[in-house]
Order: structure tokens, then sequence, then C-alpha cells
């Protein structure tokens, strides 16, 4: 199989590229840190990957974002590529960025923009391939706007959004579109916080993204529970919600 | 965030970080303020205070591979890979770690600070025996690559260092061939303690040898036990299997492990061993880490937590000192299920390693205040032997009792001042034992 993962430094895109790689699949990684990306390479291959290509890209800037893909298909070199995953993003200072709208953007860009703009550039490809799966890291945090981190929450609910329309869109085309929407996850940047029990680490949400992938679910909430949780907070009435600062 | 070793004793509160590769932890230490000390930790499985410290490093995301070399037989990864991860890339390929501890849940770094053994110690010596390399960022945040040819001194002070001389990030390490996966095992019972000694002789050119003792019997049969030996056998599918466990899903409260119920267990586990005694077949899973199926065993102890007391005994005074050891347990009734009694080979040249000819026995208790004379008590036995104590399960040997026992401690601490003058590095365990730097108080407790 072949895997193109975008935003492939992340802990959670790194979990998963390690459960292709002991499946011998070819895995191209697009990510920001060229050093991350040859430590990963290395991993990646000793777990057993077929081929593992690197691509060096900052989201943000889309001009770049069409280079990147077709970098992808010629490392592929004309063979189908069967699953994309993005699944960069940022976790922005929620106080700093309600006043400043440079910094509001820039993480809009980020988290929900970018990844429109690289999935405008993977349709093409795919559609000409007729399969695929297009899988995409948003968040929880997209269902309901809180007060911690709304402008996150935005973005990553445009990105939704978004995906729930292409997959219909492209259905007809044989691609599928999975949304991924994980919750409390322990990484590098949550090191310093309490873990409480709804942590969970990247390894077990990858397990989870992997089946995810592989039974072409539409959206997943992982580890699953995170369904009811967010059901739960979507419930609570707004005169009530408007008072919660969770 | 609140932090523990794998005994839950004791807690402190700590700021963690985890750099996701080697230039952050470098970045990280560079501006990491020197009045500030701080420990590395990898899968916090040392049982007392050696890997806590106000500050703590993990090496959660330093867990990447960098080489396999199947035909020299070696591996390369980050410091926090576990060796779980290793039996799963290395099983199928007929490789096998060289010197494997009773959990596979330990990183590589942690394996190296604290130059951990396991059943074959008298045959194949400690896990550093078998690195061949280790790479660590000091204080200053400089990446040093060390081994027994290029900076020995910090080489042997870092295998078996617990951390002290600066951040292991990678290492390469032996690996060995196996024809299969499974072990040939076979056990035995021992009536009283001259019985489970001779039969560890007897046994001594085994592969794996291994005792465990009934801590709580008293009298003729004080020292009786069971002997597990095994050998890699040439059958078993080399695939890797992921054993299921079961998790202890919150602290049992602590009542539950007393004298009645611990006796209780231990009674059953030597009648149901001596029927089984024999000859069999085990997979190596279920051989060297029967605890690992059990998830979070540490909640057993209660909310206070558990100690593992563990020393070695030199041979010519094993069997007395064993003796008078074990009678004071028995005494205090204080004793736990899990008694280990196992023979070491000789020690090697790392500074403070723990393993040396003679004796080792481990054992368990629940943590309770009235338990603190006892282990001092123990302590003097164990100098009066001269024998010592592993750092990686201690949590409150005193200054004196380990520079008394770890003869080469003012070698291993000029090599610490001179790659960390500030005394970057400190664990709590470390403040105590007076191996930070001298203006850290040796009070804490």
């Amino acid at each position: 199989m072949n895997i193109l993962i975008i935003g492939a430094n992340s802990a959670i895109a790194n979990a998963v590229a390690r459960r292709y790689a002991a499946r011998h699949c070819s895995l191209f990684l697009v990510a920001r840190s060229e050093n991350r990306l040859q430590t990963q390479q290395q991993d990646l291959e000793v777990r057993g990957a077929k081929r593992v290509g690197i691509h060096l890209l900052d989201v943000l800037e889309h001009d770049k974002h069409a280079e990147a893909v077709k970098a992808a298909l010629a490392f592929f070199d004309g063979a189908d590529i069967d699953i994309a995953l993005i699944s960069h993003g940022s976790l922005p200072d929620q106080d700093a960025a309600e006043t400043d709208f440079e910094l509001a953007k820039r993480e809009i860009d980020v988290n929900g923009l970018s990844v429109i703009s690289l999935l405008s550039q993977l349709i093409p490809p795919f559609k000409a391939q007729g399969r695929g799966i297009l899988a995409v890291v948003t968040s929880v945090a997209g269902d309901r706007g809180r007060q911690p981190n709304f402008i996150y929450g935005a973005a990553k609910s445009l990105v939704s959004t978004y995906l729930q329309g292409l997959r219909g869109k492209l259905l007809p085309d044989g691609i599928h579109v999975v949304d991924i929407r994980p919750g409390l996850v322990d990484s590098p940047m949550t090191a310093q916080f309490e873990k409480g029990a709804l942590w969970s680490t990247p390894e077990l949400v990858a397990a989870n993204i992997e089946k995810a992938i592989d039974g072409k679910r539409h959206t997943v909430y992982v580890p699953g529970y995170w369904r009811i949780i967010m059901a739960i907070v979507c419930s609570i009435p707004e005169v009530v919600f408007k008072r919660l600062k969770l | 965030m609140l932090l523990t070793g794998w005994g839950r004793y004791p807690t402190v509160t700590s700021r963690v970080t985890a750099p996701g590769n080697v230039d952050a932890l470098t970045k990280e230490l560079r501006a990491h303020p020197r009045s500030m000390r701080l420990i590395p930790r990898g899968a916090g499985r040392s049982y007392g205070d050696s890997a806590l410290a106000e500050q703590v490093i993990s090496s959660r995301f330093l867990d990447n591979f960098i080489a396999l070399d199947a035909e020299n037989l070696s591996i390369s990864c980050g410091a926090g890979v576990s060796l779980a991860e290793i039996l799963r890339l290395c099983v199928p390929q007929g490789l096998f770690p060289p010197v494997l501890p009773g959990t596979k849940h330990v990183s590589i770094g942690g394996a190296i600070a604290a130059d951990i053994h396991g059943k074959n110690h008298h045959v194949d010596g400690t896990f550093c025996d078998h690195i061949e390399s280790v790479s660590l960022v000091l204080a200053s945040g400089e990446l040093v690559h060390c081994s027994r040819t290029e900076n020995s001194g910090l080489f042997h002070a870092t295998c078996g260092g617990m951390g002290l001389t600066g951040i292991i990030v990678e290492a390469r390490l032996k690996l060995t061939k196996v024809p299969g996966i499974s072990i040939n095992t076979e056990s035995m019972a021992a009536a009283n303690l001259e019985e489970s000694l001779a039969l560890l002789k007897e046994h001594n050119e085994k592969k794996y040898v291994v005792a465990w003792v009934d801590c709580l019997a008293r009298g003729a049969a004080l020292g009786r036990g069971i002997i597990h030996c095994g050998e890699h056998s040439g059958t078993g599918e080399l695939r890797h299997r992921e054993s299921s466990s079961i998790g202890v899903p919150f602290t049992t409260p602590g009542f539950l492990l007393n004298r009645a119920t611990m006796a209780t267990f231990n009674t059953l586990y030597f009648h149901r061993h001596s029927r089984a005694a024999g000859a069999r077949q085990q997979h190596y899973d279920k051989f060297f880490f029967p605890l690992d199926s059990i998830r979070n065993w540490n909640r057993l102890y209660g909310s206070k937590g558990f100690m593992q007391y563990q020393f070695v005994l030199p041979d010519e005074a094993a069997e007395n000192g064993l003796t008078e050891i074990l009678e004071a347990v028995s005494r205090a009734g204080k004793g736990s299920f899990l008694a280990v009694l196992k023979r070491f080979g000789a020690a090697n040249q790392n500074l403070l390693s723990f393993p040396r000819a003679g004796l080792t026995l481990t054992l368990d208790f629940k943590y309770e205040t009235s338990l603190l004379p006892l282990l001092d008590e123990l302590d003097a036995m164990v100098l009066a032997h001269g024998g010592r104590i592993y750092l990686a399960k201690d949590a409150r040997m005193s200054e004196a009792v380990f520079k008394q026992s770890y003869p080469n401690w003012e070698a291993f601490k000029a090599i610490k001042d001179r790659v960390d003058p500030d005394g970057l590095f400190a664990s709590m365990q470390s403040n105590r034992l007076g191996l930070s730097c001298a203006d850290v108080g040796s009070s804490t407790t």
C-alpha cells in the first residue's frame, strides 16, 4: 500500500506511520522539520516500511502545496496513493488570539485553510485514479465552540463541515473520506499537563485510526468514548453552556 | 504533575517535559535555568525515587529505531524505546535481547541507567555488558558519544549511573540469535534455604535460573522455595505474540494484603508448584514476564504504595546472611508474595552497578511507617555481610549505607562533577545519597 502523510511529525501521525510500516507499506512523509523527518524515515525503515520518502513543507505556504503533492506522486511512481492522511495542526494561545487577529488568522490557516488547500491539490489525482481514501485528523474541539479553545475549534469544524460535503461529492469517484476526531492525546506538546482518565496515548489513537481507515468509517471519535462525551457536551442547553468554562 | 516510581512511594509534584527529538531536548537543556535540578525518566519502572525530582525530562518520545543490523546482531535506537518494542521487532527475525528483566515495559535508557540484570546474570552479565555505545546529552547541551573505547570513563559512569551524568538519548545494543521462541523450563521444590541454595548452585550452568522463596515460612521451612531454570529451545515459531493482560483498574485497599492473605498465597504457590515440578515448555513472554500479564499490579499494594528491597550478599556470607535476614523478615511478619532469590556472576566495571558475585534476594513490602525500622535493621545486616542494595529499587537507604557499600562512589562523583559541574542532574535519591552537587542538601527523605 502507498500512503501519503502530511503533518508527519505530529505524535499521532508518527504512531500511525509506524503501524503502516509494520505492514510493509510505502510511505511518503511531508512535514516541517527536516531533522525529524530523517529520524522518522530511519525509524520506519527499521520497522519494516517498504520505502520511505520525505518532503519538507510549511503548510502555511499554500503555493508550495501543489509541489508537495507532485513529489508524492513522483515518489509512488505512477502507482495509486491508497491513503492520504492529513494530520498537521497547532494548539493556539486562545486568549492571545482573541484580540490579535493576525494570530487568529494564522491559527485558522494552520488548522483549517491549509487543509482545504491541500485537499484541493489531492482531489484531482485521486479522481484520476478513481479510488483511495482521504483521511483528515480534525478534533472533538470542532463539535461545539467551547471557551478555552474556540478558535482552534472553529478551524477544525470548518474542516469537518467541508469533509462532510466532500464525502458525498467524491462518492461517485470511488473515493472515501474519513474525518478523525481525537480527544485528549499525550504528546510532546501536552507533556506538562496533568493527565486524567480521559487522556490517551498516540499509540492507542493510531490503532483506532488504522481501524477506521481500514473499515472505511465516516466520522470517528478516537478513542470511541469521545462520541458519547461530545454528544453530552452538545446536548447541554446554551443557557447553561454559555456559563461553562469547559 | 504528581509523579511516583513503580512502588508508588514517595509521591512528588514535578514539572514534566517530553521532548520530541534530540534537538528539542538539547535546546531545552541549554535554556534550562541552572538552579532547577532535573532528572531524566524513562518508563517509570524504577521502584523508588531515582527518577523523581522537581523537574523531570521524559524520554517517552525519544522512541525511534535507528538501525537494525541483523548480520552483526546489533540494534541502535532512541532511549525511550521499550524492550517490548525491541522484542516485537526482533523476535520475528530470530533475534533476542541478551538480558531481560522481569518486565518488558522498561525503556532502553532506564535499563542502561540502572544497569539492569535478568535471570541469566551468572552467565551473561548485566544489560550494559551488551551495550556497545551510548549517546548522551550533557548538562551543557553537548551531545557526546561514549563506549568502552571512547570516553570510557563516562561510559562506565553512565552505565548504572542512574541518569546522573546526562540524559541518555541513544544506544546500540548487541542481540543474540535464538532458534525459537520457546523456553524449556524445569522447576523443582526446595524444602528450606539450604536446599534452595544448593539447587541454585547445582544449576549454575543453566542459562536462566531464579528461585521464588516463601519469605513467610518459619522454622525448618525457612527459605523454602521453587527453583525455575530455563534454556532456549529450538522450537516455537518465531512470531511475536501480543499477550493479553488484565488491568487493576483502581488501587485496592492496602489491608487486603496482610500477613494472613500473603501467607495463604505463598503456601498455595509453594504447593501448587511443588506438585507441578518438572520439565515443560513455555512461551518466552510467560517465562520472563509473568507479572506483565497484570497491568498496574503495583496498585495491589494499596494507596500508600510499596517498597521493593533487593540486596546482594557475597557467596561466602550468603547462607548465614540470608538466614538472618529471612528470620528478621519472618519475625516481623512483613513479607510478601514476591521474594526472588538468584545467584549473580562477577561484577562489571561500571562504577555504580549493583550486581556482584553472590546471591541476591528481592523482597516486596507494603509501605507503612513501621516498615522503615525493619529495613534499617536489614541494611545493617546486609552491610555486616559485605553486601549492598539495588539503587533502582531504593527509596530510603541512607547516605552512609550507600557510601559504605558502593566503594566506587567517589570515582563516580569525580566524573559526574567533571561533566555536570553545576550539578544540574539530581534526583531525590541522589540528594539523599550525597551524589548531587555539594550545595544540594542531603536532607531530603
